[in-house]
């Protein structure tokens, strides 16, 4: 029997990420995540790594670009309005292939908006929040184990593919506690050398160097297909999704993170009334699972897409679909006594199933 | 035996702690388990509510807009949630601060306790919120006496571990008022 912890979901994204070998945190407080910092600030002494509450959000991620471009495992935590401010960071960090990773557990917005549960910012995380057209692996868990596991992986992909990783989190995941089966982090054995890294100049002939100013003829176009292509990799390899009970279904309900726990449990209510509904759960957003929407909606063409937001990811779902799919939408932006609950959603359900 | 459980009081009476308690005790008995606290700008005073769900399976969501069973602790909380229970679910309320009994629309189980006195008599009136914990997990066998012990054990920051008798024999005396409250129905 392995062991089970009870653990909130914002100490399970700490906890990962200390197991995964982070040793560098730079934050700046913002609600609903601040149970990262508080563990970082506690634990990350005792594993001889570095903690910082930084002055600003934007002297943190600029904390967090230094730390990784030295080669550190090095991570920052926001929430929406710190995420923004953290953008042009991150942006940087895309232009100089620094990785990196960034978790924001969502809040309602726009501006300060407020601190309850919402999705309002998966256009921000997929896009890639900052200037320039880059993308960031967008990793997007719905448990606290998930939490957990999402973290180490973000650790390991960015390393692999030099790219910043957020973990795509929200206010219910955050603050929610379930069961956690820790367990050790297995770093892969393949993963590319940080030769690339500043760490001196060593006895190299050439010092390394970290940047994202391309002025030569040519150069910046040459490196933004070099990026172009890193994300076409990423499209390739990368994608993970959960889906369930497509076999027979009828309907497929699709949703990502915290709305997608409501929907799961909408989806055994109408189960049990026999309705043939299924699920398809994205939980890499960039890399967006695009083939399974394609193969699944060539057989059951309906999909409900719920999110708690007016309507992000359905966008990359109706890229997705087969030509002949119909993509519905029901969602709700957010906000203190705005959370849809399961028999809301199952309400929904069955007025697309019929309709 | 899985349930999920809507609990509503003020700030202060502990709701929180007797939700995380459950939700551990859950846990220490190899169920699954969620704790979902109301998140927002909460003081001593205001409306602390949170839900627990436990069950075999895997949990979906971690708020029901109608849960099965519900813990109020005031007049405020009873005003506001009661009639969101599902239709033959489960109503435990705190007697000593709920006058009066809203009109219901669902046909629901009531166990009503006196927690306050009952905390009073233990000594400590901030036993409120063990002494109905204890009458619930009796009254639906969701977890058992012995988990909830050993859950205090891991719950308790250290500083606070030495109340955790009192909030044994709060739990026993609310698992007795409502075995005997069953004896007499």
């Amino acid at each position: 029997m392995k062991k089970r912890l009870f653990v909130k979901g914002n100490e399970a994204v700490a906890m990962g990420a200390l197991e995964a070998g982070c040793r560098y945190y730079f934050g700046y407080p913002i609600t609903p995540q601040n149970d990262i910092p508080e563990f970082m600030s506690r634990e990350m002494p005792k594993v001889g790594g570095t903690f910082v509450q930084a002055e600003s959000e934007v002297a943190a991620i600029n904390m967090v670009l230094g730390a990784g471009a030295a080669g550190g495992r090095v991570m920052t935590s926001s929430s929406g309005p710190g995420i923004s401010l953290k953008a042009e960071g991150m942006s940087f960090m895309a232009g100089s292939e620094v990785p990196a990773v960034i978790v924001n557990i969502q809040r309602p917005g726009p501006g300060l908006g407020g601190i309850d549960v919402s999705q309002a910012d998966y256009f921000q995380a997929v896009k890639g929040a900052g200037h320039g057209g880059y993308h960031l692996i967008v990793l997007a868990p719905h448990s606290v184990q998930e939490l957990y596991d999402l973290t180490m992986l973000a650790f390991d992909l960015a390393d692999r593919y030099r790219i910043p990783a957020m973990v795509l989190g929200d206010a219910m995941l955050g603050q929610m506690k379930e069961a956690l089966v820790p367990h050790a982090h297995q770093l892969p054995e393949d993963l590319p050398p940080k030769d690339w890294a500043i760490t001196g100049k060593g006895g190299r002939a050439k010092g390394n160097a970290v940047k994202s100013l391309y002025l030569a003829d040519g150069e910046l176009e040459a490196h933004n297909w070099h990026l172009h292509a890193k994300y076409a990799q990423l499209k390739e390899k990368e994608t993970r999704f959960e889906a369930v009970g497509l076999e027979d279904a009828e309907l497929i309900l699709t949703a990502f993170g915290g709305a997608a726990r409501i929907v799961k449990t909408a989806i055994a209510m109408a189960r049990k009334e026999g309705l043939k509904v299924g699920l398809i759960r994205p939980i890499t957003v960039f890399p967006f699972p695009a083939e399974i929407y394609r193969t699944a909606t060539a057989k059951t063409p309906k999909v409900l897409c719920v999110e708690l937001n007016n309507g992000q990811m359905v966008e990359d779902v109706r890229l997705s679909v087969d030509p002949m799919a119909d993509v519905r939408f029901y969602g709700r932006p957010g906000g203190t006594g705005s959370l849809p609950d399961p028999e809301e959603i199952f309400a929904q359900i069955c007025k697309h199933y019929k309709d | 035996m899985s349930d999920n459980v809507f609990m509503a009081g003020y700030g202060g009476q502990g709701i929180l702690l007797i939700g995380n308690l459950l939700a551990c005790a859950a846990i220490l008995e190899n169920k699954n388990a969620t704790y979902f606290p109301a998140y927002g700008p909460e003081k001593r005073g205001g409306a602390a509510t949170c839900t627990v769900i436990v069950s075999r399976e895997e949990i979906g969501s971690p708020v029901m807009g109608h849960p099965d069973s519900m813990l109020l602790f005031n007049q405020l909380a009873m005003d506001k949630y009661v009639n969101r229970i599902a239709s033959g679910g489960l109503c435990i309320y705190n007697s000593c601060l709920v006058d009066e009994m809203p009109k219901l629309q669902t046909d629901i189980h009531k166990l009503a306790i006196p927690a306050n006195e009952m905390a009073a008599e233990l000594g400590n009136a901030r036993l409120v919120n063990m002494v109905i914990l204890g009458a619930y997990a009796a009254r639906t066998g969701v977890v058992s006496m012995d988990s909830l012990k050993s859950g205090l054990d891991s719950i308790l920051p250290e500083r606070n571990k030495r109340f955790i008798p009192g909030n044994i024999l709060a739990l026993d005396c609310g698992a007795e008022y409502a075995r005997k409250a069953a004896g007499r129905s």
